[in-house]
């Protein structure tokens, strides 16, 4: 690095505004108040300036360049608002139509631009990683020169430094060595560090209000990496399940470590009976039972105990009970079990009775589980009841024979063989909702509706997200930061002995109105005159 | 209770319109330092302040949950945080000047407010947790803070703009004020025809070629797609939209603005000068750089709070309710956006060139953006957050 002597006799870096020991401006001609920011240190970014990677350094350490960054990120953002996201489109909205149909001409246009997909774009990740990188490099380019700076200030001052402070100001006393005294003690009082050489002061107090951008920093680039982590395999888990009330089913990524069992769903809605006078009013104007209260799911959580063997029940233990509700995740491990969505009164049984047409006899009923229905059911005396074949969601297909288009039982349709001590070798009947097809011809018996079982799911997400605590120190790294160098402030005054007369400069980095509410207390019962702020004078 | 927590609000408004004729009284005293005026104005404003606290304590009782769960809510809350930063930075600084216009803009707010609907609604399942009392509360109180550079900012342009001559500066003053002017306008007249108890119906088809009916609490200017009016002897509309629009949103947008425009010019031809010029004298004792520097102050205390109930509590409770810390919901982004602009702010504040007016305008679109995110990203734009 090249370097360049002060009048002091100090060694300077090249790009070094004000010298590093003496504080004398290197610029003499300039009579302007002295830009303070950094101290005047030279940074990396402005001696440095040949290779590829200075100028790489130099664009990313500039807060010129990073203002500008946040801006573009800033407008993106704004825009990606306009409409909803693709990924946040209702269930029901056919994403491929959704914004022409939605918002018309603009919708197809933002759809067709990519703002439907802003904020998984490659470019709005690209702003966040320059932002990243701008946070890196501004805050190493700024950081050591600074610390350096401040670590070795001097405590007498060239008097160009204090003159051009934006707080100066000079008094002729008689007793000047007491003066000094006097003050000194108002500092230590107001609880400034001071330091003293030849009669000079320098007092200062909250240099580390100074370090709070930097911590800040620290903080933002713990809290991106936190965010990058999620993509590495294994840390974040998003996943949804659906469990039917008395349903037991292995917690997806969990490897069938987990099993949970649904026991009841509720959901419960603000009744104007039940509830009290107070909310009669909203009840009244969204509707009664409109305004949801409770989603609830009652669950019991089992851990598989031994190896997982094909073909053999898993055996479980109970590890406890527990209501999810919004807003109370069930969490063990490190999963988590929300309580997202629900389906009310699902069909889960088809109830039936034997009947002779002929007397009106009934027989049963027998219950038909619609999830895993049983194939025979014994009715006793000779009457028997098979399931020949079962479609959950029944319709004819494209040769028109009996097919079911899911393995939800939307629509159950059955082919039960009915076996009777009159009818030994069986009847067969195709029953469906409202249908009854005897394919023989005429039947003895038939099967005749005798109700329906319903039962609620609960759609839960299971999340696993091992990248929360990183999120969690970032962020409390960057309130430590800005807290710390937005709540305190760093102020430094000068008092000097200048032939005969008493010089006082005053800095600090933010609220000068603080400082010189302070520096009337200080200098209130000494002589010497408070500086004067030669900003405002210049404006007035 | 819910009578007696109304009645405090009530009287928290009347507070606030009495002491601010108090500190107008005050300017012709001094702008700085305590006077007599000025002691009454900020009594007057704590015993309002007081008043709000017993409103929102009392139907905190009667709901069973703190009041924030709403816009009227929220949006009432907003306002006491305004007052309570404004009561802070009077005590720290004594400038009479930002009372004037402080407590004005807290009344527009909270007036704001009550347009919405006023009734205690219960807690859907998403809000039921004490987050919503540490999340929404922080970022009020955050917000507010940040709004008092706006107030200095403001101030700081109607003082230092030359209104000597047109201007782009005075142009876009003149905008902002006018603005101002069409919220009060806005205000005015939804109360107005409210309390007539104006409705106009109409039978449309909206997009999906579904027949609803649309209520209208303004005269239609604007009619829905294949609009009815079904009520009579009401006004007809002028004009039709499509079906994709929102035509009574529309409305209201159009009532505003001509209301806006009315009692703009309303105002010009009685005072005969572009407002921004009107208000000069009145701020011409102010110090520039002072006023600068509580714009700047204000910001630097508001940031980090905002950033702690905006974003930080914001992902906290999102993680719990939503199942994730971020989803790019529009209220989300716009609060990001919020910081983001801020933290340009005080990057800026950096550069001496950016100190001053430039500073005071960035305040104003701050603020701009904070009022976006209260009120249009609820109305508008459609979310995870659209409770109210």
């Amino acid at each position: 690095m090249e370097t360049f002597k002060c009048e002091c006799g100090h060694l300077n870096h090249v790009g070094t505004v004000i010298c590093e020991s003496c504080g004398k401006p290197q610029d003499e001609t300039a009579t302007d108040l002295l830009d303070m920011k950094y101290e005047g240190t030279a940074r990396r970014s402005i001696v440095n300036n040949q290779t590829f990677i200075d100028k790489v350094w130099m664009f990313f350490s500039s807060v010129k360049v990073a203002v500008v960054i946040i801006i573009i990120t800033l407008i993106a953002a704004a825009l990606g608002t306009i409409f909803p996201q693709r990924d946040l489109l209702p269930p029901t909205a056919d994403p491929a139509t959704y914004y022409q149909d939605e918002y018309g001409t603009f919708g197809k246009i933002y759809d067709f631009i990519g703002l439907d997909n802003t904020f998984n774009s490659w470019w709005f990740m690209l702003l966040v990683a320059s932002i990243g990188i701008s946070l890196v490099i501004c805050s190493l380019d700024r950081i050591v020169p600074l610390y350096k700076a401040l670590n070795k200030q001097t405590v007498t001052r060239h008097p160009g430094f204090l003159t051009r402070q934006r707080m100066f100001g000079t008094t002729k006393v008689e007793n000047i060595t007491e003066e000094i005294e006097k003050a000194k003690k108002n500092l230590i009082k107001k609880r400034y560090k001071i330091r003293e050489e030849n009669g000079n002061i320098l007092a200062e107090k909250g240099r580390f209000s100074r370090w709070g951008p930097y911590v800040n920093h620290i903080g933002l680039i713990i809290f991106l990496i936190g965010v990058m982590l999620r993509y590495v395999p294994g840390m974040y888990l998003d996943k949804a399940l659906w469990v039917q009330e008395g349903e037991l089913k292995p917690i997806v990524g969990t490897n069938q470590n987990y099993y949970i069992k649904l026991n009841d769903f509720h959901m419960e809605t603000y009744n104007k009976k039940t509830e009290g006078k107070v909310y009669e009013e909203a009840i009244e104007r969204f509707g009664n039972d409109k305004i949801p209260k409770n989603y609830q799911a009652d669950v019991t959580l089992y851990k598989r105990q031994g190896n997982l063997i094909p073909g053999e029940e898993p055996k479980l233990t109970k590890v406890k009970d527990y209501n999810i509700r919004v807003n109370e995740p069930l969490k063990f491990q490190h999963f988590a079990l929300y309580q997202v969505d629900y389906k009310i009164g699902e069909f889960s049984a088809f109830l039936f009775t034997l009947e002779d047409k002929k007397t009106g006899k009934k027989l049963g009923p027998l219950k038909v589980d619609l999830q895993n229905p049983k194939e025979v059911y014994d009715l006793k005396n000779g009457y028997k009841v098979e399931l020949r074949n079962y479609f959950p969601d029944f319709y004819f297909n494209s040769d028109g024979v009996p097919d079911t288009k899911t393995r939800k039982p939307n629509n159950p349709a059955f082919v039960f063989k009915m076996t009777t001590p009159e009818t030994p070798k069986g009847e067969v009947a195709f029953v469906a909702i409202k249908q009854n097809i005897e394919p023989d011809g005429v039947n003895k018996y038939k099967m005749t509706f005798a109700g329906i079982e319903t039962k609620d799911s609960t759609g839960l997400t299971v999340r696993k997200d091992l990248t929360l605590w990183l999120l969690g120190i970032g962020g409390t790294i960057f309130m430590i930061g800005v807290i710390q160098g937005m709540y305190w402030y760093h102020r430094r005054v000068w008092i000097q002995n200048q032939d005969g007369e008493i010089w006082i400069a005053a800095f600090t980095n933010k609220n000068y109105y603080g400082l010189k509410q302070e520096l009337k207390k200080v200098l209130g019962d000494t002589k010497i005159e408070l500086p004067i702020d030669q900003q405002s004078e210049k404006s007035v | 209770m819910y009578e007696l927590s109304s009645n405090f609000l009530f009287i928290s408004f009347i507070c606030y319109i009495v002491a601010t004729f108090f500190f107008g009284g005050s300017m012709k005293v001094n702008d700085q330092g305590p006077n007599r005026w000025a002691t009454i104005g900020i009594s007057i404003t704590i015993l309002g302040f007081l008043s709000q606290i017993t409103y929102f304590i009392t139907r905190w009782i009667a709901a069973g949950h703190a009041p924030v769960s709403n816009l009227f809510e929220f949006i009432t809350f907003f306002g006491m945080m305004l007052i309570l930063a404004f009561i802070l930075i009077h005590f720290i600084y004594r400038l009479n000047i930002i009372g004037l216009f402080a407590l004005p803009i807290a009344i527009i707010i909270i007036a704001y407010a009550t347009v919405f609907p006023h009734e205690i609604k219960p807690l859907v399942p998403s809000l039921k947790s004490y987050w919503l009392h540490i999340h929404v509360t922080t970022a009020a109180l955050g917000e507010a803070i940040l709004a008092i550079s706006f107030i200095t900012g403001l101030i700081y342009l109607i003082k230092n703009i030359n209104q000597s001559k047109s201007t782009k500066k005075t142009f876009w003053l003149e905008a902002v004020l006018y603005f101002l002017i069409t919220v009060v306008a806005f205000i005015l007249i939804s109360t107005a025809f409210n309390a007539s108890g104006y409705e106009a119906k109409y039978n449309w088809v909206n997009k999906d070629g579904v027949k609803e009916e649309m209520i209208y609490n303004l005269p239609s200017i604007v009619g829905p797609h294949k609009g009815e009016l079904t009520t009579e002897g009401k006004f007809e509309a002028l004009a039709e939209m499509p079906a994709l629009i929102n035509a009574k949103k529309l409305n209201t947008v159009i009532w505003s603005i001509f209301a806006g425009i009315a009692l703009y010019l309303v105002i010009r031809l009685i005072i005969r000068k572009r407002i921004g010029a009107f208000l000069q004298p009145f701020v011409q004792k102010v110090d520039s750089d002072l006023l600068d520097e509580i714009g700047y102050r204000a910001v630097a205390i508001g940031f980090p709070v905002f950033t702690l109930g905006g974003l930080i509590f914001a992902m906290i409770w999102a993680q719990i309710a939503w199942t994730r810390f971020w989803s790019w919901d529009p209220k989300e982004d716009w609060a990001l956006i919020t910081w983001l602009f801020y933290a340009v702010f005080l990057h800026l504040r950096f550069k001496r060139n950016w100190q001053g007016e430039k500073s005071a305008w960035l305040a104003v679109i701050g603020f701009a953006i904070i009022m976006f995110n209260l009120i249009a990203v609820n109305l508008i734009i459609a979310g995870l957050h659209s409770y109210a």
